[in-house]
């Protein structure tokens, strides 16, 4: 039977139950929202007590699927004040399905402050022990000293410097396969688990075996089926394998939403600088990897690893979003200067998007200067990474130091910073924003496919018609994708390959003997949006909140002279389903 | 007429980044794509002034065209 951990923190106790009926077919995010919606009172505090910290595989999680390496963390976010979850690679998805363990819920908090914790799983069960060794550590050393004293082999779950400092920019982090980091990024979950006291979880798969699957031959047809349909579509089966996700710096560069300096122009002059055309020459010549897998069992392989000028590894995991937000929002023109950051923030535990959407408003308040990016490294090492009082200011995140310094625009919603595509020039990713049970995020519903890449369908990214439908559409599907395990960047064949879904509903019926349909999978995505929806508004975070900043509807954007204009009437209709 | 053509991505191996090019009056984006040896198929996106065009849009004196293979991120 599957296994429900209960660690709860106020007591030190550990206890494991046989997970409910009504969750055997939840997973991933459907299990942590569902947790989160039920347990935890949507008024709390999210550093308090009574928030809970809930880690959940997929549902396909530790089978053969191809590209089922992830798994989900949810939780009141201290960020958004909304539910949020938040997926990643890394190897402990795979290792909690073989473990049978439907999810990781972490409860309380310990009276005092003075005492850090670790948590060991593993098919035995749960431990709760002191921490000290780590305290005060960042990641990479967290890591290492975790393989010291526990193996090489151990999936690990951990905070830096930013989440022991309960700073509302700090991630989880996860080890992947070769011993680099992965991020549950957004929403500051790294400051809720430091408020639980817990610096790290490990879990050992020693003892496991294969999961059982109902009909096995049936999960290999679906399968075979599957990842043909991740090869043979172009972007899942070339452009992101060669070019990673940086390949879109030209592409918004090109139609104009690619926001730049704090958000006042749609094009980058150095936006070639920054491109994944020049990430994937400059990898190569460094005799870097430009073809990666976050997790085992990808069959995409998004990833890389960027190296040095001297070929040594500089960072992994090099994500358009990041190179962005350095490369045009804060004007950095150095390929190799914005690594280093992205280095550096994963040590720290750090959100790679609201850290750097942060300093471009930082640099518009004029802590800094635009381009300046040692002045940035400086401040992520010394500032935020030592937790002064700037770093603080700094490390709770856009809003906050937009509001200190009294900057207008702040490109945030729900006080999370919006991402690499402007919403004024990319209409459907503006409606995902405002929309979005998470606050601003683009993985909710990436109308960008849409609107930009011509993948499943075109509809005209200026213009505002059609666009509701797109994003409540991929939101719906999203929430369901992200329930299974399954990377998200599946969507792209998704959309334009008609077996490609099919299949994954396959796969889950073969693993659990369940006839599901594609509308249980499309019905299961709106359950959960729904049942996210009804916690932000228990916690105060209502349609009021589902807008963009008032300066997308002041502003221009060049180059096509656009600015927000969709009525917010027309944006409360995303609700009626 | 002169126009500027924009290559990315694979499309740039053994052609080039951006170049200011000549062609006669009429000329459609697909017309450039054959003249590039670009097979229309693998064609992703087109852009014209960075809004989205068809392969049988007729080109104007100093129009930017941008072709990218299907690819996509997020
Ligand atoms: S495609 Fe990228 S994000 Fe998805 S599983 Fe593979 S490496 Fe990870």
């Amino acid at each position: 039977m599957p296994k429900v951990i209960r660690i709860n923190m106020t007591d030190l106790s550990v206890r494991i139950d046989e997970a409910p009926e009504a969750w055997a077919g939840l997973g991933g995010r459907a299990l942590t929202s569902t947790v989160v919606a039920a347990e935890v009172p949507p008024t709390c505090h999210p550093l308090g007590p009574n928030n809970k910290l809930v880690f959940a595989p997929g549902l396909l999680s530790g089978t053969a699927a191809g590209n089922a390496g992830r798994m989900s963390a949810g939780a009141k976010s201290p960020l958004t004040g909304t539910i949020k979850e938040s997926n990643a690679g890394g190897t402990c998805g795979r290792m909690l399905g073989r473990l049978d363990i439907k999810a990781i819920i972490i409860e309380g908090q310990p009276a005092s402050t003075e005492t850090w914790y670790q948590i060991r799983i593993s098919s035995e069960g749960a431990v709760i022990e002191p921490e000290a060794e780590t305290v005060g550590m960042n990641n990479f050393a967290v890591l290492d000293s975790v393989a010291r004293r526990y193996g090489e082999d151990k999936g690990v779950i951990t905070i830096g410097s930013a989440g022991e400092n309960l700073m509302l920019i700090s991630n989880i982090s996860t080890r992947d396969p070769e011993g680099k980091l992965r991020s549950f990024g957004r929403g500051g979950l790294g400051a809720v688990m430091g408020s639980k006291r817990v610096k790290f979880i490990t879990i050992d798969q020693e003892g496991t075996r294969p999961v059982p699957l109902v009909d096995s031959a049936a999960f290999k047809a679906a399968n075979m089926v599957f990842t043909k349909a991740l090869k043979d579509h172009p972007v899942s089966g070339q452009g992101l394998p060669t070019y990673g996700t940086a390949v879109l710096v030209n592409i918004l560069h090109e139609i104009g939403g690619l926001p730049t300096r704090n958000f006042t122009s749609g094009q980058c002059e150095h936006h070639d600088m920054i491109s994944g055309e020049h990430m994937y020459d400059t990898i190569v010549a460094r005799g870097g990897e430009p073809t990666h897998g976050c997790s085992l069992g990808c069959v995409i392989q998004c990833s890389q690893v960027y190296n040095d000028k001297d070929g040594k590894y500089l960072t992994s995991g090099f994500e358009y979003e990041t190179i962005w937000a350095y490369g045009a929002d804060c004007l950095i023109d150095n390929l190799d200067l914005i690594a280093e950051c992205d280095n550096v923030m994963d040590d720290l535990g750090v959100d790679s998007i609201e850290t750097p959407v942060m300093f471009g408003v930082a640099m518009e308040a004029g802590i800094l200067k635009f381009g300046d990016g040692t002045e940035v490294l400086r401040m992520l090492r010394e500032e935020i990474g030592k937790a002064t009082p700037l770093g603080r200011i700094l490390g709770a995140g856009t809003a906050m130091v937009g509001k200190t310094y009294g900057v207008a625009r702040v490109p945030v919603v729900k006080g999370q910073a919006i991402p690499a595509y402007d919403p004024r020039s990319v209409k459907g990713i503006g409606v995902t924003y405002a929309t979005t049970t998470q606050g601003a995020d683009h993985t909710a519903g990436y109308a960008v496919a849409t609107n930009v890449l011509n993948v499943g369908g075109k509809v005209d990214p200026l213009s505002n018609e059609g666009q509701v439908e797109l994003s409540r559409n991929l939101q719906i599907a999203t929430a369901a994708i992200d329930s299974t395990g399954l990377c998200l960047f599946i969507a792209f064949p998704a959309l334009d390959i008609a077996e490609c879904l099919p299949a994954t509903v396959d796969m889950l019926n073969a693993r659990f003997g369940t006839k599901l349909t594609m509308d249980d999978v499309v019905g299961l995505g709106k359950t959960v949006l729904k049942l996210e929806h009804e916690f932000n508004l228990a916690a105060g975070i209502g349609p009021e909140q589902d807008r963009l900043p008032e300066f997308f509807e002041l502003e221009a954007i060049a180059p096509h002279n656009v600015k927000w204009d969709m009525e917010q009437k027309e944006l409360e209709t995303f609700w009626n389903f | 007429m002169l126009i500027t053509v924009k290559l990315f991505a694979t499309f740039r191996e053994n052609r080039f980044k951006e170049a200011r090019r000549e062609y006669p009056p009429g000329t459609t984006v697909a017309d450039v794509a054959t003249e590039l040896e670009i097979d229309h198929g693998l064609i992703g996106m087109i852009f014209i002034h960075g809004r989205a065009a068809e392969l049988d849009r007729v080109l104007d004196e100093g129009d930017v065209l941008a072709l990218f293979p299907l690819l996509g991120g997020g």
